[in-house]
């Protein structure tokens, strides 16, 4: 037994994170909520270069997956610099394509791979839809998008309704628990480096006890989160990958969560605003909380199992 | 990356499993917090230890059979599993035998770790003091350098398993002149010695779990000193890191736990009771995530150091949150004594002990997180 990342595992996280790092994802994420996709998708290109996309699509379609782990780690990566667009979604779809087969994944599947196609999929909105090349539902069919754009909490989060609507797959949440736990890592990043330069009473707020406990809680939860990801995404293809994903998406979904709502207490008034950057993250920790099934339907999902 | 056990864990696992099954007690001893139970206990031990199941990742010169770390959470596992007595031994065997494996000499070694591992040895921590709780570098307690060794003089407290134990371990001041962490010893000390008082205290429920010791002039030969004398702390520390790491309560515990809390679920819950579903749920996932951990933390090649703050805050709240849902499942029976209620008022004092979790709170926010010290 070998439970933690492999070199090559490490080391393709840690690109992905640099790349990512220097590319100005948060300007981006504004510029895709304005509706100027530009930067969103200068970003899409070199991530696709990294060869993610082909880690979720099997070889026989042109990629070297499905790779659950490298998916995992890379999503964990994406959310932790909150870059605009369906990535989440165009990954489940590769896998869920994977499975359903036929004609349509003979077509996309390849174009997947190489990071030339963007994908949306239903569960049951369908996210940034309006900048897809192929709008999925839940069953993997090519589905039309019913009505105009809904506003989400989360403006970079592009909702839109589909004939058909559909169900989350247990691949496509596991993704969103590694996104989640990527925003909760972020948040709990950007609200240490505040609490250690914001002075008041004459002092950085993070010598008061009462702000280092909460921040301690959030580490505890999202490092306790992060081997549940882990040991999902190692039981792909297992009968206990359905329990074992909805158990990463709880304890991801509440880690996320509580470090928005601290990041938000440890900044005070400026975290309460939008043009403060960590609001992009704080308001997308939100959204996927319920997104890709609510905490209570995943517990219910593990209850069932057991 | 992977989480498979290979085919020589697979057979260690099989004969723990089958020696618990043939061994492990119908019904379950008396509390180990009682001169009953704590005896019973003792003879558990002793059979442990006979079919060199009691520790079995020391060295095989000492008792163990020298295990690999991921083969004692699988003794964890099956032990926990199998419904198998509390560790009497604990303080001994998780707390005082890491710190001897690390600085003691070989003839202390030699001398103190097979009768441990043997279950003839009980060992009680002796931390505390009325005046050193989570603030430990105040301690009071002295140790005066005498005639080929020390005498100690002082007061402990809350010092687990001492009402029935054989002997204690703990720190001394013994440099007059210092202050806080530094000049102080540690020294193991017999309790039947002339000079030591010992005077039981009731815990929560009143059963006798820890105890107050009086020291006047307590004996004790150099060879029962740790460390360089004057070198307690930074010697107990290492201790103090296996206690918040993985050996204080290893995952086996809850994983165990939880399966039986899932088995009262479907016994005693109310199907329409969501939110005590997601009690129960919450549990288990809790404990899954602990024991992936344990997974992740043996993997590793580097010391985990100050995050064991963070297995001990996990396990601790995890533990209290487990009970407190069975004993609600058991709705009004949950006030009646029973294995629930005795492992609940156990849990109780897990936050609290080996470092508060507002002390373990501390060390994340200023060590791991880098966040700076504040005023105390």
């Amino acid at each position: 037994m070998r439970f933690v990342l492999s070199a090559e595992q490490k080391l393709f996280a840690e690109t992905l994170r640099k790349l990512l790092a220097d590319a100005g994802t948060a300007a981006a994420a504004r510029a895709w909520a304005a509706g100027d996709r530009a930067p969103g998708r200068r970003l899409w290109a070199s991530v696709a270069e990294t060869g993610l996309f082909a880690l979720a699509v099997a070889e026989e379609h042109g990629g070297a997956g499905p790779l659950p782990v490298e998916v995992v780690t890379a999503v964990e990566e994406l959310g932790r610099s909150a870059a605009p667009g369906p990535y989440v979604e165009t990954l489940a779809a590769a896998e869920l394509l994977g499975r359903t087969g036929g004609s349509l994944a003979g077509t996309w599947l390849p174009r997947i791979a190489e990071g030339e196609a963007v994908v949306s999929l239903a569960v049951p909105y369908a996210l940034d839809a309006d900048a897809a090349d192929l709008v999925l539902d839940g069953e993997g069919r090519e589905a039309a998008v019913t009505g105009d754009v809904r506003t989400s909490l989360d403006p970079a989060r592009r909702l839109f309704a589909v004939e058909g609507g559909g169900d989350p797959t247990d691949f496509g949440v596991l993704l969103c628990a590694a996104q989640q736990l990527g925003i909760g890592q972020a948040l709990l990043e950007v609200s240490v480096d505040y609490a250690r330069t914001r002075r008041q009473f004459g002092r950085a707020i993070g010598e008061y006890q009462a702000l280092k406990h909460h921040l301690a809680n959030v580490m505890v939860e999202l490092e306790f989160a992060r081997p549940l990801l882990r040991g999902a995404a190692l039981a792909y293809g297992t009968p206990e990958f359905t329990r074992d994903v909805s158990a990463a998406k709880v304890a991801a979904s509440e880690a996320s969560y509580l470090a928005a709502k601290t990041a938000l207490q440890v900044h005070g008034a400026i975290g309460y605003t939008d043009e403060y950057d960590p609001s992009l993250w704080i308001r997308k920790a939100r959204a996927l909380y319920s997104a890709w099934g609510s905490p209570a339907e995943h517990r219910a999902r593990v209850m069932r199992a057991l | 990356m992977d989480l498979d056990f290979g085919p020589e864990d697979a057979a260690f696992r099989a004969e723990v499993r089958d020696w618990l099954r043939a061994h492990v007690p119908a019904e379950p001893l008396p509390s180990l917090e009682t001169e009953e139970g704590f005896a019973a206990h003792r003879e558990w031990e002793k059979a442990l230890g006979g079919a060199r199941l009691g520790v079995v990742s020391w060295p095989r010169e000492y008792g163990g059979r020298g295990a690999s770390l991921l083969q004692w959470l699988v003794f964890e596992e099956e032990y926990y599993a199998a419904g198998a007595p509390g560790r009497v031994s604990q303080n001994g065997i998780n707390l005082l035998a890491p710190t001897l494996l690390e600085h003691g000499t070989s003839e202390q070694l030699t001398r103190i770790l097979p009768p441990m591992a043997a279950g003839e040895v009980i060992w009680a921590q002796a931390w505390s003091e009325p005046g050193a709780g989570s603030d430990l570098a105040s301690l009071r307690a002295t140790a005066t350098r005498a005639d080929g060794g020390w005498l100690l003089d002082g007061q402990k407290t809350w010092s687990s398993r001492a009402a029935f134990a054989d002997r204690g371990f703990g720190l001394f001041r013994s440099d007059p002149e210092s202050e806080r962490h530094r000049g102080l010893t540690y020294l193991m000390f017999p309790l039947d010695a002339e000079g030591v008082t010992v005077r039981p205290i009731g815990r929560l429920d009143g059963k006798p779990a820890f105890a107050e010791l009086f020291l006047d002039k307590v004996f004790v030969p150099d060879a029962d000193v740790i460390g360089a004398p004057g070198d307690g702390w930074r010697v107990a520390m290492s201790t103090a890191g296996n206690e918040r790491g993985l050996t204080l309560r290893s995952p086996g515990r809850f994983t165990a736990a939880t399966e039986r809390l899932v088995g009262l679920w479907k016994e005693r819950a109310d199907p329409s009771d969501t939110a005590m579903r997601d009690r129960v749920a919450d549990a288990w996932i809790r404990s899954r995530a602990y024991r992936l951990k344990g997974f992740e933390t043996i993997s590793r090649s580097d010391d985990i150091g100050s995050e064991s703050s963070l297995n001990k805050i996990y396990w601790s709240e995890l533990d209290v949150a487990l009970h407190e849902t069975a004993l609600d499942l058991l709705g009004a029976d949950g006030e009646l004594e029973s294995e629930w209620l005795e492992n609940y008022v156990f849990s109780l004092a897990g936050p609290i002990y080996a470092g508060t979790n507002e002390i373990q709170r501390n060390v994340i926010a200023e060590r791991l997180l880098g966040l700076p010290r504040g005023a105390r």
